[in-house]
């Protein structure tokens, strides 16, 4: 089933694939962030590979780590072929400024709270989302709570003698 | 004379949302017209508050989302934790944890029928859900000495080794629930108000489930085939003899349908565990990485600095992300963590089943009645812990 996805990515998008990993027998395939889109549509048209289902949608922060992956975000696509029982990984690297790609919610409906979850969460923008607004966080929150260079902090009962006393960062 | 549409506001303290959960329902006279969940109220941050742990001490955070079923939450973690340091555990363990993630599967699916037909008008089902439930919640007890939060499956193993009377527990309760589950059913099948309400309610076509990534009995009520212990087996599940329940219209009732035969499914499993249940240790030998057991850990020296060490500064792991996906009561429950190489993860990601599939509420509501929402949301069996998270 790997080979015959990697047959099909290179047949249909030539050079599309960046860089491939296997890790553990989870088999991702690294895709520039313009063919994305293109990508999942043919997958998901395609008969004979019938990715149909997207699993997962989610986003990494590699701040201090850029030089590893060659861009600070890393947005991992998890496909599922119901009918093969196959797993793979699509990711893209998005640089830190300005981190943009296409929304998939024309191909998956599901596609919609997942990406507004990584909007809200890593500040991840899907062009062509039909409704990015916060999910999770409260609304008066501001940055993205997941970026690594968000800070946890300790949140401290506030009494009179405390009270212009900023929280205590733990990390 | 001018027809205008009512904005009605259903939670986030309605009864029938299992926690705070708010829906903006938009209605005509008694119908929906549109429906918009509104979720995080109960954001604790979970997800980030890992990633600035151990990896042990980011277990008890798994705990804490669906709490309803904690030991499948802690099977999840350990799997991609174990699939991430290369683990292999012993066979007791893996019997184990098949017996307990069924017994929790059981105890979840059993709160979902009470509180479900409790939502629907039938009040005596979930005073019996809870009575055999307080049974495995018992069996937690006696295994981790926590009802709720167990945190008993551990990285490589078990908490502790299984109590003396685990298997007259266990036994016990596989003697008793088969007719309890025949007196559940005997109170909702074929009772015709239940009928009515659940019935052509709250339909999802299987072409629908699979688009909005739907998993779990969700999916499986719309007649597609797929659940994760045959079709990417772990723990062994390729070991046991099991049907997969799957529905044929997707409707509130054989979800319903479907739930109570997968319980009778998951005693299946545990009889045929328990009955197979090998001898061994409780806990893999991985110096460095496992924690010792804690006889070792009084009397040994070697295993004392391990045990010191693994609790103070954990262990190295591999750079690399890895995915592990279980079949939670709730449906496709799978943890990314992705690593950078330290003692602590880069990124944890949980791929939770109830927001996943409460996304669908709007295709589930629209265009059916106002009461019908309530079987909606009931039939989705959430749990706002992990929705959140």
């Amino acid at each position: 089933m790997e080979e015959k996805v990697r047959e099909f990515l290179q047949n249909r998008f030539a050079g599309a694939i960046t860089r491939e990993d296997n890790f553990r027998g989870d088999q991702s395939f690294y895709v520039s962030t313009e063919d994305l889109f293109a990508i999942c549509q043919a997958l998901y048209e395609d008969p004979d590979l019938s990715v149909r289902y997207l699993a997962d949608l989610t986003s990494v922060d590699w701040l201090g780590h850029e030089e590893r992956i060659g861009g600070r975000f890393e947005v991992v696509y998890n496909l599922y072929s119901l009918q093969h029982k196959y797993r793979f990984f699509l990711k893209v690297i998005l640089p830190a400024e300005n981190p943009e790609i296409a929304s998939l919610t024309p191909i998956w409906d599901g596609a919609n709270w997942l990406e507004r979850e990584v909007w809200d969460l890593m500040g991840i923008k899907f062009t062509g989302h039909p409704d990015l607004t916060k999910i999770l966080t409260p609304d008066d929150l501001e940055g993205h709570p997941l970026r690594r260079d968000f800070p946890i902090t300790w949140e401290v009962p506030q009494f009179n003698w405390n009270k212009d006393k900023s929280p205590e960062v733990i990390k | 004379m001018e027809s205008k549409t009512l904005n009605l506001n259903m939670g986030p303290q309605h009864p029938s949302t299992h926690g705070v959960l708010r829906v903006e329902l938009e209605v005509d006279g008694e119908t929906v017209v549109r429906a918009r969940p509104v979720v995080g109220y109960l954001h604790t941050g979970i997800e980030k508050t890992m990633e600035s742990k151990l990896y042990y001490k980011a277990l008890p955070c798994t705990d804490r989302m669906d709490y309803l079923s904690p030991m499948n939450n802690n099977l999840g973690f350990c799997l991609a934790v174990e699939k991430l340091m290369d683990i292999e555990v012993p066979g007791k363990v893996n019997y184990a944890r098949v017996i307990l993630s069924e017994l929790t599967r059981i105890k979840s699916h059993l709160v979902w029928v009470g509180t479900h037909a409790f939502d629907l008008g039938a009040m005596s089902v979930v005073l019996y859900a809870f009575r055999e439930r307080e049974m495995i919640v018992d069996i937690y007890e006696a295994c981790a000495g926590q009802r709720m939060m167990s945190t008993y499956i551990r990285i490589g193993g078990l908490a502790k080794e299984l109590p003396s009377n685990f298997e007259k527990l266990v036994r016990k309760f596989l003697k008793v629930m088969p007719a309890k589950l025949r007196d559940y059913e005997d109170l909702l099948t074929h009772n015709r108000i239940f009928i009515g309400r659940t019935k052509d309610v709250a339909v999802i076509s299987a072409q629908d489930a699979i688009n909005w990534s739907l998993s779990g009995p969700m999916l499986r009520g719309s007649g597609v085939k797929h659940d994760l212990r045959k079709d990417n087996p772990y723990c062994g599940y390729e070991n046991f003899d099991f049907d997969i329940a799957y529905g044929e219209n997707g409707d509130s009732y054989d979800r319903y349908l479907l739930r109570m035969e997968e319980i009778r499914q998951s005693l299946r499993i545990i009889q045929q565990a328990i009955d197979g249940m090998p001898e061994g240790p409780y806990r893999a030998h991985v110096p460095g990485v496992v924690l010792p057991p804690k006889e070792d850990v009084l009397h040994k020296m070697e295993s004392m600095i391990f045990h010191f060490k693994i609790i103070t500064e954990g262990f190295k792991t591999p750079v690399g992300s890895v995915y592990q996906g279980i079949e939670s009561p709730k449906g496709e429950l799978g943890f990314f963590i992705s690593s950078d190489g330290t003692n602590k993860p880069n990124r944890v990601r949980v791929r939770p089943p109830s927001f996943i599939n409460l996304a669908s509420l709007p295709v589930l509501c629209e265009g059916h009645l106002l009461s019908d929402a309530v079987c909606a949301v009931g039939s989705v069996d959430i749990v706002l812990g992990e929705v959140d998270r």
